[in-house]
């Protein structure tokens, strides 16, 4: 074959790829047909609001668009002095728009967000320019307040030019660009986003680990238990699989308060006085307990598929061999479990990195996530794009650990169902 | 050295699972040291459940079982020092087949040296020298199953069972492989309890057959004398082909005994029967019946051929005989000619030695 470099053609004398490629043809427009429906529907629920989430993160445009005419005049000035009389003048002309138009207030908070004080310092010149005269602005101006006269002032506003920053980015980790450009870190009593972060992570790995201890011997009664009685004791793992996240998280609340039923019961089995009932809401401890609970049917399912394909009599094999049932157990049984393991871990971890309702109603203060952050700056501040950049550092973190995770296991091995 | 007779004795075991029925009832075996010994029956017999007992995964719920004298019931499996190999192999499916042969050296302890030793003999004794580093997913049913007699004695255990190890091969390895570890019994001397429902596996590997049904040993005896002599018409029905006539004694005389049957009296060799009247089976042998015997032979029939199968070296001939419409002759394909036509009437012959008048059916 390897000397004959001619086609090889079939029957007919049509080349053979030519002729395989027309009768497949019909086949693969078929089967894109069929996957069109979903392949759009993700582009719209998935790949869209993805990329809507970054542009919003890193966007900046709103100040950009404010000042016009003073980001222009700003081209030529070195930041060192203070700007000449055309930014002045581009400033003023600029910010008496905003304030005709009624949308300084926005201008005020974004500068604030840079400078800290920028806010009083605005509202009193957009008081002030209304008695303004023509010429010579910077005189006028620089009268309004002194802070004027500070350069660090204008080198705030000139920091924002750029219609794209990462700057939400620094913020979620708490860092920020300084008045010289440089990242350095915010002081040490506004560093709350770290805590979170690392908050977080310690939840996710601690609920991961609480699923995994727990699941591994109601998989393997699972997969080991005859028929009749796995089926029953499947149904209880996933009955709570059926029950509305809300109202399982609900009963968490109803269980855990302090004059709730596991606190009740300590109590009348005298392992804690009446008057000092332990706090197991609205902090840690519920958060652990009730992600824990939610959590487990992913780690029990792909246990048990795993599982429920290992031959009972490998472990035999193991013991006749010479084995203790300790030995045999973890040289033999515990091994072909990996790919479940990896896969139930993988998939609690990554659900539970991002989980918000739960911790949001259980987790008070010392309990909430990362993704609370995430939902109060959607909701309460309305800080969209910083929200957007948060969301999409969760997503970056996850799909790095999707990454090491395949590096040190291999995608191949996970065994999802 | 002196082989023990009851290396493994099984003493009055009984077994049952869910206390209402005896899977295995009053079992009493005697396995002589080096022997290979067969448990041969349908399923649910109750062999695998011996078998099972003696490995310790069951525990007997009355009785003992000795191993080397020393009562086994307590001891856990992993102590019992057996080997074992399972019908589906059971090789470690993470693990090369060197980490699989040094599984059970390893947990003794043995130094790496004596491991690759040992484990370099026991592959070349199966003949799979260069297979070492491979995987137990990458080599065929065959290999695999090679893999798991070598596991089985790479620590020279006093016994290995075999349960039903060649039920999942195509026909011909199945045989070649019943070849092969009828010499790795016969080269190393080990004491071998295989379970299989195959019979044509057991006549071929053992030095004695036990043949299980309902629970109970009907026979224990080498091969040959299972089939030439089974002691009940279980075990006759069981090992090989086989015709029978039901019918009554009617007479019983130093070695001798005739049956009468619904259509006619045959002469027949009283095994299970003692007195005038008992009901019987007689079982003949289909090979043991010819068609127009030369000698003289104390049972001549007519029968009509009902039915001829060629079957490349013989030729089965199915013919109603005596009422029998389902007597089965063996007539090997030589250049003799004799009148098999479908419908023809012929004489059949057979000796009264042969027939043997069993418990009936």
């Amino acid at each position: 074959m390897s000397s004959e470099t001619g086609k090889i053609l079939t029957t007919d004398g049509i080349p053979l790829e030519e002729s395989l490629k027309q009768a497949e043809k019909k086949n693969k427009i078929k089967a894109f047909l069929l996957v069109a429906p979903l392949l759009l529907f993700l582009i719209i629920t998935y790949m869209i609001p993805i990329g809507d989430m970054f542009s919003r993160s890193i966007d900046d445009k709103m100040v950009t668009n404010m000042l016009p005419k003073t980001y222009k005049a700003m081209e030529n000035w070195d930041g060192k002095e203070l700007p000449p009389e055309e930014v002045f003048e581009a400033f003023y002309l600029d910010y008496k728009i905003l304030v005709k138009n009624k949308t300084a207030g926005k201008l005020q908070t974004q500068l604030n967000y840079e400078k800290n004080g920028f806010k009083s310092v605005l509202k009193k010149l957009a008081r002030k320019q209304k008695k303004f005269e023509e010429g010579n602005y910077k005189e006028q101006i620089m009268k309004v307040h002194k802070r004027w006269r500070n350069v660090e002032y204008w080198r705030a506003i000139k920091r924002r030019a750029p219609s794209y920053t990462y700057s939400k980015y620094l913020k979620g980790v708490d860092m920020y660009s300084n008045e010289d450009g440089k990242i350095v870190q915010v002081s040490e009593d506004r560093r709350i986003h770290r805590i979170l972060w690392i908050r977080t992570v310690e939840v996710a790995f601690f609920v991961t680990l609480f699923c995994f201890l727990m699941a591994y011997p109601i998989a393997h009664l699972l997969a080991t238990l005859p028929m009749k009685y796995s089926n029953l004791l499947m149904i209880c793992v996933l009955l709570p699989f059926w029950t509305s996240l809300l109202v399982r998280t609900a009963s968490w609340m109803i269980l855990l308060q302090q004059q709730g039923i596991v606190n009740d019961f300590f109590v009348w089995t005298g392992l804690v006085a009446d008057d000092n009932r332990p706090e197991m809401m609205y902090n840690k401890t519920g958060t652990y307990v009730a992600m824990t609970q939610i959590l487990l049917p992913f780690m029990v399912l792909p246990l048990y598929s795993v599982m429920k394909t290992i031959s009972p009599s490998l472990m035999r094999a193991g013991k006749s061999l010479g084995a203790t049932p300790a030995v045999a157990f973890f040289k033999v049984y515990f091994p072909l479990t990996i790919p479940g393991i990896g896969a139930g871990c993988l998939l609690v971890f990554i659900l539970a990195i991002g989980y918000y309702i739960t911790p949001a109603l259980v987790g008070g203060a010392s309990g909430t996530l990362i993704s609370n952050q995430i939902a109060y700056h959607m909701k309460s501040t309305l800080d969209w794009s910083f929200a957007s950049a948060m969301g999409l550092m969760l997503l970056t973190g996850v799909l790095a650990i999707y990454w090491i995770y395949n590096k040190l296991v291999g995608v191949d091995n996970i065994k999802l169902g | 050295m002196s082989k023990k007779a009851d290396f493994v004795k099984f003493d009055k075991v009984d077994k049952s699972y869910d206390g209402k029925v005896l899977v295995v009832k009053d079992l009493n075996l005697d396995i002589e040291e080096g022997e290979f010994v067969t448990m041969l029956g349908p399923s649910g017999s109750g062999k695998t459940t011996c078998l099972m007992m003696l490995a310790g995964f069951e525990t007997p719920t009355n009785g003992e079982i000795f191993l080397d004298n020393n009562p086994i019931s307590n001891i856990p499996p992993h102590k019992r020092g057996i080997g074992m190999v399972f019908q589906n192999y059971a090789l470690f499916p993470h693990m090369t087949v060197f980490e699989n042969l040094a599984f059970p050296l390893k947990v003794r302890k043995m130094s790496q040296e004596d491991i690759e030793k040992k484990v370099d003999k026991a592959l070349s004794m199966v003949s799979l020298g260069g297979f070492a580093n491979r995987m137990p997913g990458q080599l065929s049913g065959g290999q695999q199953q090679r893999v798991a007699v070598a596991r089985a004695l790479v620590f020279d255990p006093a016994v290995v069972l075999m349960d039903e190890p060649l039920g999942a091969l195509d026909k011909n390895l199945r045989e070649s492989m019943q070849y092969e570890i009828k010499h790795i019994h016969e080269s190393i001397g080990v004491t071998v309890v295989y379970v299989t429902h195959d019979q044509g596996e057991a006549l071929t590997m053992s030095n004695r057959i036990a043949v299980f049904n309902d629970g109970k040993v009907q026979q224990l005896s080498s091969p040959d004398k299972l089939y030439e002599e089974p002691v009940n018409s279980f075990v006759a029905e069981f090992i090989g082909e086989n015709n029978t006539f039901g019918g009554e004694v009617s007479e019983i005389s130093n070695g001798t005994c005739k049956v009468k049957l619904e259509k006619g009296e045959i002469i027949a060799n009283p095994i299970s029967v003692k007195s005038v009247g008992e009901k019987t089976t007689v079982s003949i042998r289909p090979e043991r019946a010819l068609i127009n015997p030369k000698d003289k032979m104390d049972n001549n029939q007519k029968g009509k051929i009902e039915e001829v199968i060629y079957h490349g070296d013989h030729t089965r001939v199915r013919l109603n005989l005596l009422g029998n419409s389902e007597f089965i002759l063996k007539v090997p394909n030589s250049s003799q000619n004799l009148d098999i036509k479908l419908g023809n009437e012929i004489n059949i012959g057979w000796n009264s030695h042969d027939a043997r008048a069993l418990d009936p059916k």
